[in-house]
């Protein structure tokens, strides 16, 4: 029994000590709640070949894991709302600088106002820094999207950092049962990382100044190795189900979709309470499904253009917003509906508001009654 | 990887680089080099004026590899350097090679932070008293009376203590080097690199096109500052022990000649008087420092 946090850092653990035969392990860590005791567990670990340091700041958090990553070792850090967003030059420069470091995010609104509390205005706040993002919606999730988060990252066709995203509280704080795994386990599924840029003794420049006929190649040579994503995540679960017995969700995870012709969308855990909403509202005759996206970057166009097809009706949950537009995952998902499709937006559980079953339902029930889409609407369930 | 042989004795700073003449910052890559021959180095450079002698991609006017890191962020950049060097049983000496912006202002929380947990690396500091990358703006390194293009006279406020901010923080190893006593300057390269913990150097570096001297004056201009006791030569031992290494003469002929060589200090009201005086005091405390060796 443990938490997102712990179960995080095990998985980072054991990642680390994989590298063990390989350049080791070195990571920077800076506090924040809620992902502060997922850094406490890794500072206390023993990792062989492997050494975390606690920098004064998340801003240095990640410098150290670019200096790490550009000398060879697996790295790794963690941090949450306004951590993440005080790191966030150095979170574009390890993506830019194709280095394969891996992130727990541990989704906390962006204040002010101080909230605490889960929402995902963090993470989405850097969906256009380069980086691979995963939303986890229980802590088994977590722990497994953070072994794969390194095997993907490290792919010779990828090489881009990885952000695995846990709602604060909800995931990182509670309690479930979770399978870890064994050592050798790991050994077998993540072997020693190879970065063919790295720093050596040979004089040369990582970072170089580029004119912009340069940086046009460098960002496209960017896109496509995320365009990669989708074969290297598909070999990465079919080897995670071999060696560890179970398989990671899909990008995106349809639920009872096929004669759906209203569907919910959503991502962590409010897409595991909008399951059961479904079940419910199923045994009523509704035809409903439910689509989680799980991995955000690189968006998974296709997947969700299949899963929307024939669904005539689309409630978008969001539990951030982009300010002065709407929710994020909307403006994302809506392009991608039939021509005709009500797509529904809501605003909601923002700084760590309990998306309940009835609220849902009530955004189901309304979206049925429209006749066509209505600008977002902020459905209030903050206490 | 071994090194091909002509790279052995290949510069620091390669020929046809974009410095300006007369640039402190490159007399010092030369002393540098020069003082530590075939060691094993990694250079980390924020933005600064060294950031863009780089080059473009993709070559480099550097004879060691080079990450340009984030501004803020070489002390911690290096850290993660130099942190897989020691888990690897690697001889490579991780340098950061940062201007006064990246070291004394933007640098200084992650520097602080380096410093504080002791980080195997070599901070070195090019001080040239302005941002010269941005066209030379002030910093909290320019000293009072200086110009920038910022400010509309000369500088109020007096020159932050860098030395004396890291010696507060009980490093092993720090010292100021004078570009004008190369035997003083090979010694403190050498020490300082090949010591363990975290090492700081400070280095006068006089910028032709930001103090508007001639770029042939660049050593003299050092020179004249240590003379008349404007930039103590000096080394301080985990925080606590202090030497002078060299003693000025505080002659008036040297600061008015300092002063005659640049155009900077000219649209302040500063004057020979309040600098004397201020370079006293500097030295009365320095002298109390430095006391329980003399």
């Amino acid at each position: 029994m443990i938490t997102g946090n712990h179960a995080a850092a095990m998985a980072a653990v054991l990642a680390g000590r994989s590298n063990r035969s390989g350049r080791g392990f070195c990571g920077g860590v800076y506090p924040i709640t809620p992902s502060t005791e997922c850094m406490e567990f890794l500072c206390l670990q023993n990792i062989e070949k492997g050494h975390v340091v606690k920098v004064e700041s998340e801003h240095s958090a990640m410098a150290v894991c670019i200096g790490a990553s550009a000398s060879g070792a697996r790295s790794f850090t963690t941090t949450s709302g306004n951590g993440l967003i005080y790191m966030a030059e150095n979170v574009m420069v390890a993506a830019y600088l194709r280095l394969p470091v891996v992130m727990v995010v541990c989704n906390r609104a962006v204040g002010p106002p101080w909230n605490i509390w889960t929402d995902h205005s963090d993470s989405l706040a850097l969906r256009d820094s380069g980086w691979v993002q995963i939303y986890c919606w229980n802590n088994q999730e977590v722990f497994d999207a953070v072994l794969l988060a390194f095997r993907i990252a490290e792919d010779s066709q990828v090489l881009l950092p990885v952000m695995v995203c846990q709602e604060g509280f909800v995931l990182s704080h509670t309690m479930t049962l979770t399978e870890i795994a064994g050592q050798d386990q790991v050994d077998e599924f993540l072997p020693p990382l190879r970065l063919p840029h790295r720093l050596t003794k040979t004089p040369k420049v990582v970072g170089s100044f580029e004119t912009s006929h340069m940086i046009e190649a460098h960002r496209e040579q960017h896109h496509i190795a995320m365009g990669m994503l989708g074969q290297v995540y598909s070999k990465a679960q079919a080897d995670f189900e071999r060696i560890f017995g179970r398989r990671p969700p899909d990008p995106v995870e349809a639920y009872r979709i096929d004669d759906a012709e209203i569907a919910v969308v959503s991502m962590g855990t409010i897409a595991e309470t909008a399951n059961r909403v479904v079940d419910k509202l199923r045994d009523r005759g509704v035809k409903i499904g439910a689509i989680r996206v799980t991995m955000l970057r690189p968006f998974p166009f296709n997947a969700l253009k299949q899963a929307f097809s024939a669904t005539t009706r689309i409630v978008v949950i969001d539990r951030d917003i982009s300010l002065g537009f709407g929710g994020v995952v909307w403006g994302e998902v809506r392009s991608l509906a039939e021509p005709d499709a009500v797509v529904q937006n809501f605003i909601t559980g923002l700084g760590g508001g309990d998306i309940r079953p009835e609220h849902i339902e009530k955004m189901v029930y309304d979206t049925l009654s429209q006749q066509a889409s209505g600008p977002p609407v902020f459905f209030g369930v903050g206490e | 990887m071994t090194i091909p042989k002509a790279m052995k004795h290949e510069r620091l700073l390669r020929p046809g680089n974009t410095n300006c003449g007369g640039c402190g910052m490159s007399i010092a890559f030369q002393m540098f080099k020069r003082s530590i021959g075939n060691v094993n180095v990694q250079l980390v450079i924020p933005a600064c004026c060294a950031a863009v002698a780089a080059g473009g991609f993709p070559y480099s006017a550097y004879g060691a590899p080079v990450l340009l890191s984030p501004f803020a962020s070489a002390a911690s950049t290096a850290t993660g350097m130099a942190q897989v060097a020691r888990l690897n049983g690697e001889d490579t000496r991780v340098v950061c090679w940062a201007g006064d912006g990246g070291t004394y202002d933007i640098g200084l929380a992650s520097l602080s932070g380096a410093a504080e947990r002791n980080e195997d690396i070599l901070f070195v500091c090019y001080d040239n008293e302005i941002y010269g990358n941005t066209g030379g703006q002030r910093s909290s390194a320019t000293p009072v009376g200086a110009g920038a293009t910022n400010i509309s006279k000369g500088k109020v406020e007096p020159k932050k203590d860098i030395i004396g901010i890291m010696a507060a923080h009980g490093i092993p190893y720090a010292a100021t080097v004078s570009l004008a006593n190369p035997d003083d300057t090979k010694r403190k390269f050498q020490r300082s690199l090949s010591e363990k913990g975290f090492r700081f150097v400070l280095i006068l570096s006089p910028c032709p096109t930001g103090w508007k001297s001639d770029p042939s004056m660049t050593v003299e201009l050092v020179r004249l500052a240590v003379r008349s006791g404007l930039f103590p030569t000096l080394e301080v031992e985990n925080g606590n022990r202090w030497t002078i290494n060299v003693e000025p003469d505080f002659s008036r002929a040297a600061l008015e000649r300092y002063l005659s060589l640049q155009r900077r200090f000219k649209k302040s009201e500063i004057n020979m008087e309040v600098m004397s005086e201020a370079i006293d005091l500097q030295w009365i405390k320095l002298r109390a420092l430095a006391g329980y060796n003399t």
